[in-house]
Parts: C-alpha cells; structure tokens; sequence
C-alpha cells in the first residue's frame, strides 16, 4: 500500500492549482483568485472558498472537487464559502488572465469606484482574438453571472468578457 | 453555532433575524418575480439580463437565509426557510408583492426596489461581521442590476408616447407601496445600538427620495410621494398575485421535500 502524501502547504497548493474551474476549465480555481486561507495541519486541512459571485451556481462543484482532491491528504477536509474576503475580478492572477485570454475570454479592466457602466464600457477591453481596442459593450449581462457580452471591430467577433466586480 | 451569534443577547438576536429576514424575501421574492422573463422578454439581450439578474437575486437570498439559519439556530436550514413557510409569514416588502406586468410594470418596480435596495445596503454597518461582509459583497454586484434598471428608466421615458405613457402609468401604480421597504422594524433601535445599522430606515428612506429624485425629476417623471405616516403593514397583507407565485415557486417543495437540485 502506498502511503497518503504528507500534507504540506506546497503540495495541499498544488492539488488546489490542478482543480479547474468548472465554467471555464482553462483555468484553475486558485488563478480565478477563488481560494483565500489555506491552513494545513497534520489531521486537517481548511480552505476558504472566495466564490465569484454570491449566486454562483458552480460553488457546490468546486467545494466537492477540493474535498475530493484533497482527500488524497489522509486527513480531514473542511472547505468554508466566506465572504470575509470578497471576490473581485482584480483577484485573478496574471497567469489566469492568459489563459482566459487564450479561451476567447477578454480579463476584466481594473475594478474602479463610483459607476459600473464607464467600468464596463471602458476602451481598454481588448479583443481576444485579435487583440484590437475597437471593442464595444453588447450586453451588460451574458451566459453566466460574471460575463459580459463584448463585439469586435475588426475581427467582427462577438466575444465574451469578465465583469469587473 | 457560531461565536458571532452566541456573542448575540437574546433581544439582539431577535431583531437582526427580523432583518435579514426582510432581505432575504426581498431578494428571493423579487427573483422569482422577474424570473417569469426567462423566455419571453422583449428582446434577447433582455432575455439574457433577467434570468441573469434572477439568479443573482435568488443566489443573494441563498446567502441571507444560510445566515439568517445560523442567527435563528431552530433546525431549520435555508431550504426550510425560503420554502416551509405559509404565504402569511413571508415579510417582503408590498413593493414587491404584484404581478410581473407588462415590461413598463417590471422596469418600474425594479428601479424602485434596486435603488431602495442600495439605500439599505448602505445602512449595514459592521455590529455583526457576517452580515457586514456579505453586504460588502452583495453591493459589488448590485450595482449593476441598479444600472440596468436605471438605463431602462432613460429608455422608456425617452422612447416615445407610449412607452413613457406606460412607465407613467406603472409609477403611479406602485407609488402607494414604493416605500414600503422602508417599513419600521420592531427591533430597529437594538440593532442601531449595536451598529448591525448605521442609520435608521426612516434615514434610510430619506437617501431613497433624494436618489429617486436626481434621476426621476430631470426625466420629468413624478417621484412617489411621501406618506404621511409610515406604512404598518408594509410587509403583511400580501396579495393574490404573491399568492399565486408563492403556489409556483413551493410547487417541487410540496411534492418532494427531499428533492435535490
């Protein structure tokens, strides 16, 4: 019999990086800025979950993925949603916003205050696909909460793009 | 249980239920109001924003009866909360108590709802951190619902002799209940004490009016009057049509209660 790996906060990191996002599989939970305290111990690991948004419907998923993966750990596994940290799109990781990029999916602008509409109307919404700024607004509101319907220009594409939240 | 709600004296915990009871069937009963969009919206990117903003709405009321469960601490889990109860001991506000309408009814309701919703976000203070920290968070979202709704306020007072004759007419229809949000709540001065609140709902109410105004006023539209008291029963009393929603959303509930989605 093989023996359950050491539970390591480099390795419990890790199986977290592996995990990917159930709505956009290109990228991990942990570069989608998800996973906020990790607290690893000899019989338990903790994870705080930092969902996207409130009404995500993926978060029963991804708690059951982390449970499962990191089962492999031997110990106990608790996984808390928590909004003491809240998400925000300035969360995702620079790694995740190429890969986000490379699925078709435009990063969300920094998060600003004061009005959401110049936030998301903003010029600098680059086109996935061919990278222009001739970019404009379709839809407030896409396929899942956090995405926004976006067109292109001049490769004459509509694509999609995170909110900035 | 956890130590934020055992750190709660019993009067407290009363009055914060109250409270995030009220939201909670706001959220959720608004949801499912604007739900019945889902398919037959006036145009498909319209189609997209409801049934996005329905779930973010019913995710919202999720999250407050998952905490409102942990305040209450009587068995009764979110599922329990949102669906067990009878039609009577709902405790939404009447504002959002009528039918869907038509998309003038729904846009103005909306409006008036999402910028009350924002005036009493904004009154959250940090007396009880779970709630101040879902808050924080509900309002990064909100923000754009109150958006939608008030770019469809421009586009119908803007869009002609029937259009705005419409949001004219559905104004008026809901101004008698516009401020019921606002509703006294009997606990109010415990959690002002305790800083659950920052500010009274009659406070509250008074940044509602001068937030209606700002937009309303330079459109030429009427803003809801002010009553002269306060409304008692501006979250009983409920009407036919919260009674007929009520039958549709219980309707997997009642056949199965141990259904899983």
């Amino acid at each position: 019999m093989i023996a359950a790996p050491a539970p390591t906060p480099k390795a419990v990191m890790a199986a977290l990086e592996r995990i990917a996002d159930p709505e956009i599989p290109a990228v991990s939970i942990v570069e989608l800025g998800m996973i906020g305290d990790v607290d690893v111990r000899p019989d338990r690991i903790h994870v705080e979950l930092v969902p996207t948004f409130v009404g995500c419907p993926a978060v029963d998923m991804i708690r059951a993925s982390i449970e499962d993966r990191l089962s492999a750990f031997c110990c106990r596994v608790d996984v808390d949603v928590s909004y003491a940290t809240p998400w925000s799109s300035d969360r995702i990781t620079p790694a995740g916003r190429v890969k986000l990029r490379r699925s078709g999916f435009a990063a969300p602008p920094p998060v600003r205050e004061g009005r959401a509409l110049p936030m998301l109307d903003a010029a600098s919404v680059p086109c996935p696909y061919c990278g222009s700024h001739r970019t404009r607004l379709e839809s407030v509101f896409g396929p899942t909460q956090c995405r926004s319907v976006r067109y292109c220009a001049d490769c004459r594409q509509p694509f999609e793009a995170f909110k900035p939240v | 249980m956890t130590g934020a709600v055992l750190a709660l004296d019993p009067r407290l915990r009363t009055a914060l239920a109250e409270l995030v009871l009220t939201m909670a069937d706001d959220e959720f009963v608004s949801g499912f109001t604007d739900s019945e969009w889902t398919g037959i919206a006036p145009i498909l990117e319209e189609d997209v924003a409801m049934s996005s903003i329905s779930q973010d709405e019913l995710g919202h009321a999720k999250a407050l009866f998952e905490l409102l469960a942990t305040v209450l601490d009587d068995g009764r889990d979110a599922d329990a909360l949102a669906y067990d109860r009878q039609p009577d001991e709902y405790r939404h506000a009447r504002l959002l108590d009528h039918a869907r309408g038509d998309w003038a009814d729904t846009i103005a309701r909306r409006f008036l709802y999402e910028i009350a919703d924002e005036a009493r976000l904004a009154s959250i203070g940090t007396g009880y951190p779970p709630l101040a920290n879902l808050v924080e968070k509900l309002r990064r979202e909100e923000r754009y619902h109150r958006m939608h709704a008030t770019v469809w306020i421009d586009r119908l007072a803007n869009g002609g002799a029937e259009p705005r004759r419409r949001l004219e007419a559905a104004l008026a229809a809901l101004s008698v209940d516009a401020a019921t949000v606002f509703t006294p709540l009997a606990g109010e001065a415990d959690l002002l004490e305790a800083g659950v609140v920052t500010r009274s709902l009659a406070a509250a109410e008074a940044a509602w009016r001068g937030d209606l105004t700002s937009i309303l006023v330079p459109l030429g539209l009427r803003v809801p009057p002010a009553a002269a008291e306060p409304p008692v029963d501006g979250r009983s009393n409920h009407s036919e049509a919260f009674r007929w929603l009520w039958g549709e959303f219980t309707t997997v509930r009642r056949l199965d209660p141990t259904a899983v989605w």
